[in-house]
């Protein structure tokens, strides 16, 4: 079922054996998936599957109850977010983790601030400010300006602020919890030129929760699929289809109905 | 960089009232003062009056500015005033055994700061709201000050230049508390302290999966509120030469919590202002001041003051509403 990928493209991250238990409830039963440099790794799977767990043991958030992380090749135990970033590993959660009531550069350099150097250790909102312009704009996000509260931007464009948040912080690894979720189809579309600009730019691996398969096959390179916290299929994109992905999950359902 | 501007006319109004809440409060102060300086010439031109309103003002700002910390977080401090009541006595029996007076202060904030760590403790790790931890420790600390004190007032210790600097000159407090307020002002504005103590209270769970230690920052914030309180009742003290059992509680509680709603902080959390709650003790001060001067009786102020704290928490909600109604068009 397995296809073999291209072994020649070395490995951004690898997640084997991945378990996770919340008390009597099992989140994840030994999951494995690798992601490749410089590729789009799509993850699809229903409600309640386990994603955003894995996504977060991939970024340190969750300590997994088994299982090993490689990132770039050599093992890893993950103590924190600070400890994942510092690996180069950035995450976009489901939630987006922006303050809304908080400035759009504040909640780019959230925990990572500019400081002034003294005793004082004062914000360096100006630079800031500065930084968070640049990085927009290099990036292609428009928004009327970066002094304005997150509250006040639409869906995809605080979608876009989260994203640029993540890349901003020289990410090699970006993962992605439903960056398209609740979002029309001008909105998604800007936010998918975004995640393809970015990995067109090179230097980074991207992992994608997604729920459109359609979507997930035209922008993956390589897709995963989860069920009851196990991953029950993976191919290239190019080699499966919205057809056999579906058959799958129909197949899934009817296992469920009979047990 | 810009596409277009947010919002039309409306929403630029609401933008200019938002970023400057201060400033509305602030018209209204000054609004009030006018009023009563034409109702009796003597308001705010003579010593007496405006070190009584200074005196009023103080110990409410000083305390607003931890209860303003909590409430950005989502929290509250009921036993605020307690603290207030118990931390000089903790320094008159700290200097009753022969602490010298500064380190006897300095103990007797380390107590309350203890108090504010249990308070911050018991709602962090336990998850209990902090309206009820504070509720509890509020009667708890009244009990503890009343039997440590057999309930009846103490002599403040005697040393004439150090009770001047503590409270006892006539604009010593007002001093302590505009400088309480200006390095606050600056810790909630200009520090990662301040900046994440918003992003916790509008997003705790963004804010930790950022790498944000919320909990942290919150047993901090009620360490500080705890910590002010208790500056609060040192000063206090000093200033009225007696340390009673009963001065503070729950109305210098309930005064600074009221500072900082009128001075534009809600309760919900994510937003706040340090001046806003300096300015909002003034407006209390000049009204119950004024009200005093023009011969209007105690109960007016108390109904003047309910009402004004509904009209901010209004003017808070409905203005918050607006903005976000612009937000979408
Ligand atoms: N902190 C937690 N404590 C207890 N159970 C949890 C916790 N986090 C997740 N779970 C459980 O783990 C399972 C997997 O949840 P998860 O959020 O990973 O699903 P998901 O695949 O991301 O779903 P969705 O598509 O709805 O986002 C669910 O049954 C969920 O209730
Ligand atoms: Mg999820």
């Amino acid at each position: 079922m397995t296809q073999p990928v291209s072994a020649t493209v070395p490995e951004a991250l690898r997640a084997e054996g991945i378990v996770k238990r919340f008390g009597p409830l099992t989140a994840l039963s030994g999951v494995s998936l690798t992601l490749r440099q410089g590729e789009i790794l799509g993850i699809l799977g229903d409600n309640g599957a386990g994603k955003s767990t894995l996504m977060k043991i991939l970024t340190g958030f969750v300590p997994p109850t088994e299982g090993k992380l490689f990132v770039h090749g050599e093992e890893v135990a993950l103590r924190s977010v600070d400890h994942a970033r510092s690996l180069g590993i950035e995450c976009v959660y489901q939630d987006l983790a922006l303050a809304n009531s908080l400035s759009v550069y504040h909640n780019l350099f959230l925990n990572r601030e500019i400081l002034y150097p003294g005793p004082f250790r004062l914000l360096n909102n100006r630079a800031m400010r500065r930084q968070a312009e640049a990085c927009l704009e290099q990036i292609g996000v428009h928004i009327p300006s970066v002094t304005l509260p997150v509250e006040r931007l639409s869906g995809g464009q605080r979608q876009a602020i989260a994203v640029a948040r993540a890349v901003n912080s020289k990410a090699r690894v970006l993962l992605l919890d439903e960056p398209l979720a609740a979002m029309g189809a001008r909105e998604a579309g800007l936010i998918i030129d975004l995640i393809l600009r970015l990995k067109a730019a090179g230097g980074l691996s991207i992992i994608m929760i997604m729920h459109n398969y359609a979507q997930a096959l035209e922008i993956a390179d390589h897709i995963v699929l989860m069920q009851r916290g196990q991953v029950t299929y993976e191919n290239r994109a190019e080699s499966t289809s919205v057809e056999e992905l579906m058959e799958i999950v129909r197949r899934e359902y009817r296992v469920v109905r009979n047990e | 960089m810009s596409q277009s501007k947010p919002g039309g006319g409306r929403g630029a109004v609401i933008d200019a009232v938002l970023r400057w809440r201060e400033l509305s409060i602030l018209v209204v102060a000054l609004i009030l003062v006018a009023y009563f300086e034409a109702a009796n010439t003597d308001f705010l031109l003579s010593d007496a009056s405006l070190q009584n309103l200074s005196q009023f003002v103080a110990p409410a700002a000083i305390i607003a500015c931890g209860e303003i910390m909590l409430m950005i977080g989502g929290e509250i401090d009921l036993s605020a005033g307690m603290v207030f009541a118990l931390t000089p006595f903790v320094m008159h029996f700290a200097h009753q055994a022969g602490v010298p007076l500064l380190p006897a202060v300095v103990l007797a904030l380390i107590a309350s700061a203890l108090i504010g760590l249990c308070n911050g403790l018991i709602t962090v790790t336990l998850l209990v709201p902090s309206f009820i931890t504070t509720l509890g420790t509020n009667f708890l600390l009244n009990g503890v000050t009343l039997t440590l004190s057999h309930g009846t007032p103490v002599e403040a210790p005697e040393d004439p230049i150090f009770a001047a600097i503590f409270g006892n000159w006539g604009y010593s407090e007002i001093i302590w508390a505009v400088a309480v307020v200006a390095v606050m002002h600056t810790v909630l504005r200009r520090t990662r302290w301040g900046l994440h103590t918003i992003a916790a209270g509008a997003n705790p769970v963004g804010a930790s999966e950022a790498g944000i230690r919320v909990n942290r920052l919150k047993i901090g914030n009620f360490m500080l509120a705890a910590v002010l309180a208790g500056l609060t009742g040192v000063l206090e003290s000093f200033r009225i030469s007696s340390i009673d059992p009963q001065a503070g509680g729950n109305s210098i509680m309930f005064l600074a919590v009221a500072a900082g709603v009128i001075g534009g902080t809600p309760l919900a959390g994510g937003s706040g202002t340090i001046l806003g709650g300096l300015i909002g003790a003034f407006v209390l001060g000049v009204l119950s001041d004024g009200f005093t001067l023009i011969g209007v009786n105690a109960f007016m102020f108390n109904i003047i003051l309910g009402a004004a704290i509904l009209a901010a928490m209004l003017f808070n909600i409905h203005v918050g509403r607006l903005r976000r109604l612009g937000a979408m068009r």
